[in-house]
């Protein structure tokens, strides 16, 4: 890493998918800036000017120049520092972690957001497919300490970014991730222990308290 | 070395197509495994048993998934003729134009199966929005002939193969969608790319979709 690197995020402190940059950010040691984007209200004409196509955060200024979609932006990082290896090395492995990266980013949010954001029967069904979701990433994980196998890596990132609305999904659902998929819980928490973890991630109770806020604001409560 | 390369999928699909331009532009032999939707082999539901869906290739044995993260693959594997740049800002640009362009399927999807006028303007018009992103984005270059500079690469791949299919519908529904008025340098390098000779050889027969696409819509909607 050059000493003039320039690295900001444009950030908002409960969104997974911020997280997760700034999490692999740290594993590189590489200095940043967070910037709070008020993604609710006013957008800054930074963000807007970066992610014009879809003004939305994370993005990620290097000197100066955007890279956003936060899977793309880990590669990135990933790719522009490279010790300290967050993606596997052999293509068939970088393809497993890829395909469940992506898996996890099409299901974990929009499943856990039917639990938190809907009431009565659909909350029922959303709970249920939460659940079905949570099982395939044990499946997945099976007896290893992390995704990737004994290091925690790009697969382990993107997933514990999801950890902090867990919470707002247990009250909500009534239910416990841990009566389910022990294993995972048990990788919860090991990931939670790592400095880069637990100095990024938000706590889920303030996670779960702006969830009732938005249910509050939506009508949903 | 000896490697084995099949390829699961349909003729018909955008993501089975970009998987075959990419192993074409690349050389690579494969055996071409031709999927039928209604009747699928039980190999599909082995190698994919979270979407139970092609396009998936096998090298040797071992399945990948997914389209995006198949090409990927193979552009590792097999590095000559690299379809994704080198560097790793434009790497970056290039994986997000692919994911714009293979987030265009659900409007093209929408418009296939519309059954009524107003459907048809719906998704017309989210197509629409699509293309007017990429035409007022990415042809600012005018030395650029392709999104890969003189030679095509997997950016061009992930349009074309989305696009093949618009001009389908084009055909089929009797509307103007990549209309050259309103996108006049999507429109041309449409039909530069589609002049591609690796591409002109495997690009899928447009009566032979129309029929399919015919079939298709009767099957789901009882109509055409």
């Amino acid at each position: 890493m050059s000493k003039g690197d320039k690295l900001e995020v444009l950030d908002f402190w409960a969104s997974p998918y911020c997280g997760r940059v700034k999490i692999a950010l740290e594993e590189k040691g590489v200095k940043y800036v967070a910037s709070e984007e008020d993604v609710f209200g006013c957008k800054s004409d930074l963000l807007l000017k970066s992610n014009p196509i879809h003004q939305k955060v994370p993005v990620l200024l290097h000197n100066d120049k955007p890279i956003v979609e936060s899977a793309i932006i880990v590669t990135y990082i990933d790719e522009v520092w490279p010790s300290n290896s967050l993606l596997p090395t052999s293509a068939y492995d970088r393809a497993q972690a890829r395909f469940w990266v992506d898996y996890i980013d099409k299901k974990v949010f929009e499943t856990g957001r039917s639990v938190w954001g809907s009431n009565g029967e659909e909350r029922e069904v959303g709970t249920r497919d939460f659940i079905e979701v949570i099982k395939h990433l044990e499946e997945a994980l099976g007896e290893k300490n992390y995704f990737g196998g004994e290091a925690f890596g790009y697969v382990d990132i993107i997933a514990i970014s999801h950890s902090p609305w867990f919470l707002a999904y247990e009250k909500l659902g009534g239910f416990k991730i841990q009566d389910h998929t022990p294993k995972l819980s048990a990788w919860i928490k090991r990931c939670l222990k790592r400095e880069s973890v637990a100095k990024v991630l938000p706590d889920p109770e303030k996670v779960y308290q702006f969830v009732l806020h938005f249910r509050k604001m939506s009508g949903l409560d | 070395k000896m490697t084995e390369v099949k390829l699961h999928g349909f003729w018909y699909s955008p993501f089975t197509l970009k998987v075959k331009w990419t192993l074409e532009l690349k050389g690579i032999p494969y055996e071409n495994i031709e999927e039928d939707r209604f009747n699928m082999s039980v190999q599909i539901f082995q190698y994919n048993p979270i979407y139970k869906r092609t396009p998936i290739l096998v090298h040797d044995g071992k399945p990948l998934c997914e389209s995006t993260i198949i090409v990927e693959y193979i552009d590792q594997i097999w590095p000559e003729n690299p379809l994704f740049p080198i560097d790793s800002y434009e790497r970056a640009l290039a994986r997000f134009w692919i994911k714009y362009a293979d987030d265009m399927v659900s409007a093209i999807r929408l418009l296939a199966l519309s059954s009524n006028s107003e459907e048809q303007v719906k998704a017309i018009e989210k197509i629409w929005e699509h293309l007017r992103v990429v035409e007022d984005r990415c042809f600012n270059d005018h030395e650029k002939k392709f999104f890969g500079g003189d030679t095509i690469n997997i950016v061009d791949i992930a349009f074309g193969s989305m696009v093949k299919f618009i001009t389908v519908l084009e055909d089929a529904l009797e509307v103007k969608i990549l209309e050259y008025e309103k996108f006049p340098h999507f429109h041309l390098w449409y039909n530069n790319f589609k002049n591609v000779p690796i591409i002109k050889e495997n690009l899928p027969d447009q009566d032979k979709m129309l029929a399919f696409l015919k079939f298709s819509r009767e099957k789901l909607l009882g109509s055409s």
